[in-house]
């Protein structure tokens, strides 16, 4: 499979807050059509570069490739279009906005009708719109959820609002999906259906998943590479059996 | 049943309706004045509500472009002799158009930047208004701005100004509620609730924040020449700091995030003065009072308030219909 240029090659990437070095020359590949990986104990730089990759934190130095493309330095919206598209760890779903409006705004990118057709009603705003509804509720049935679609998203249980930030992220249709630990707070059957959830992602809808995760059974269990970071450097990179039988990956699990 | 695309043509009709009934139900022609500077308001406020109330960003200087407006077709038109329908569409583009200046370097900023620019824009206006005797008159005003008259018609009297300026209310209604019920809107109010999300979902936050601030500075725009061409007269005390925060309370007090609310507490706001006329000395007190108990008994607004106690009806009369079935099978 591994035939041509990773999906995302994120290479020599560092990034430092103030005087702290949250990463040092990190180099992270995601092969197309795969679940990757990225975990590592608390504090080891996992977000951080997710934000490098999306653009909401900015690198000091190296290189991040879309496909392809290079991608440093454009702003976050413009790589979401070009196909990165990330989930929060603390929930961000539209708490004001209904389930089915917060899915619709995340095909904000892929409407194509501009201000006036808006506002004038015009024939391509009606099926501009109509469009992105049906979308939108197919994502949501997708994740289990189009029975709550005119619910407000701020009224939804926990585990529910974890799944529409996921509906909400797949509907944008991107290349690539970076889900900031999709797990935390859900209890192990939501976690359960959670993995069931993301295999499908990847293999019904096509779109390469990255993974950072602190639930190692989750982890292992649907992940085709992992990528473990510590202390803002990656350790080890391979198969989950290959990471799992390194001995510097155990050390730094389990403490010196 | 109205398809849905046409919803807010509908309600905008009935408003508009309800606007041109509202004269019938006037004691006196004075009301009418009353009427026309709460519809003004009302636009001023329906601007504001898209920046404040959707898109969650504050100004503290929507009476300055309310102002600027209106300054800039008296000029156009009483010392430069331009005709009014220029004068109004210079006006209106000079707001939309300082609001830009003003909007480029601070949106792209994080933070109060905007609230804090629009305050020093506001009083620096103010200020521009009172000193530069010899173009605005001064502290005394801008005197001989001509009435208005459009394609031959002379609006003369002040009811037929009062249907003017509904109709433009009604339409500026209609064009934000269409505009909230789109792709754009969507955006607003992702941008509202997490700046974070709305990018991942491929929204420009910075693009929208300036193109919503402009719009918002055109609304005011549109109110103040409007103003302007009615009154005939113009002085910058109508353009101060206190009208500013007096907008952002006409979009809180009417109910955050709501067209309708943001035109009702326009319209109270404008009405109460003069209906506590009547009490003097203590008019101020009572006008406070009022103000405080609004935002305890209404924390969502006007807007808020009404949909609470519509969803209370319902569930009253689910609940009677409900007990009627029980008694039946009983």
């Amino acid at each position: 499979m591994p035939d041509s240029a990773p999906l995302l090659a994120v290479s020599e990437v560092s990034v430092r807050f103030g005087g702290v070095s949250a990463l040092a020359d990190v180099d992270f590949c995601i092969e197309k059509g795969t679940v990757t990986a990225l975990i590592g104990p608390n504090g080891a730089g996992k977000t951080t570069l997710l934000g490098a990759v999306t653009g909401m934190v900015g690198i000091s130095q190296g290189r991040v490739v879309l496909g392809g493309r290079d991608i440093t330095g454009l702003p976050p919206h413009v790589r979401a279009r070009l196909g990165v598209v990330r989930t929060f760890q603390n929930l961000e779903v539209f708490a004001n906005m209904t389930v089915l409006e917060n899915v619709m705004t995340g095909r904000h990118a892929l409407v194509s009708y501009g201000v006036l057709d808006g506002i004038l009603r015009t024939p391509r705003f009606r099926a501009g719109e109509r469009a992105c509804r049906e979308a939108a509720l197919s994502r949501l049935e997708f994740v289990g959820l189009a029975g709550k679609k005119d619910v407000l998203a701020g009224e939804l249980p926990y585990g529910s609002q974890r799944l529409l930030e996921l509906a909400r992220a797949v509907a944008a249709e991107p290349a690539l999906l970076l889900l900031d630990e999709p797990a935390a707070g859900l209890n192990t059957q939501e976690t359960q259906a959670l993995a069931g959830l993301i295999t499908r992602v990847r293999d019904e809808l096509g779109i390469t998943v990255g993974l950072v995760e602190h639930d190692m059974d989750l982890v292992m269990g649907i992940s085709d590479a992992v990528t473990v970071l510590n202390f803002g450097a990656v350790l080890a990179s391979g198969t989950p059996a290959q990471v799992q039988a390194d001995p510097d990956v155990v050390a730094a699990y389990l403490g010196d | 049943m109205k398809p849905w695309y046409a919803r807010n043509a509908a309600k905008a009709a009935l408003f508009a309706l309800a606007l041109g009934a509202a004269p019938l139900a006037l004691p006196n022609e004075y009301y009418i004045n009353i009427l026309i500077l709460g519809a003004i308001n009302a636009l001023i406020a329906l601007g504001l509500n898209l920046l404040l109330g959707y898109a969650g960003q504050i100004s503290l200087g929507h009476a300055a472009f309310f102002g600027l407006s209106a300054y800039a077709t008296a000029y156009a038109t009483a010392r430069m002799g331009l005709p009014i329908p220029v004068g109004m569409g210079l006006g209106v583009s000079l707001s939309a158009l300082v609001a830009w200046l003003i909007g480029m370097p601070t949106l792209r900023l994080r933070g109060h930047y905007l609230a804090m620019a629009t305050l020093g824009f506001g009083i620096i206006v103010h200020i521009v208004m009172n000193e530069t005797v010899e173009i605005t008159g001064g502290p005394s005003g801008f005197v001989g701005i001509p009435r208005l008259a459009l394609f031959g018609y002379a609006f003369d009297s002040d009811r037929a100004y009062y249907y003017l300026t509904a109709a433009v209310l009604a339409l500026a209604a209609l064009f934000s509620l269409n505009l909230i019920d789109s792709r754009l809107g969507r955006a607003l109010r992702a941008i509202h609730t997490s700046e974070r999300a709305a990018q991942t979902a491929g929204v420009d936050i910075a693009g929208y924040k300036l193109f919503v601030f402009v719009l918002s500075a055109a609304f005011a725009g549109v109110a103040g020449v409007l103003y302007a061409h009615f009154l005939s007269f113009v002085a910058p005390s109508s353009f101060g700091f206190h009208f500013s925060v007096q907008l952002v309370v006409i979009v809180v007090l009417g109910g955050m995030a709501s067209v309708w609310g943001a035109m009702a507490g326009a319209f109270f706001l404008t009405a109460l003065p003069e209906a506590l006329r009547g009490f003097e000395e203590v008019d101020i007190l009572i006008y406070g009072a009022i103000l405080v108990a609004c935002v305890m008994y209404m924390p969502m607004g006007m807007a808020g308030a009404a949909s609470g106690a519509w969803r209370r009806i319902g569930r009253w009369r689910r609940g009677r219909a409900g007990q009627g079935e029980g008694g039946h099978a009983g």
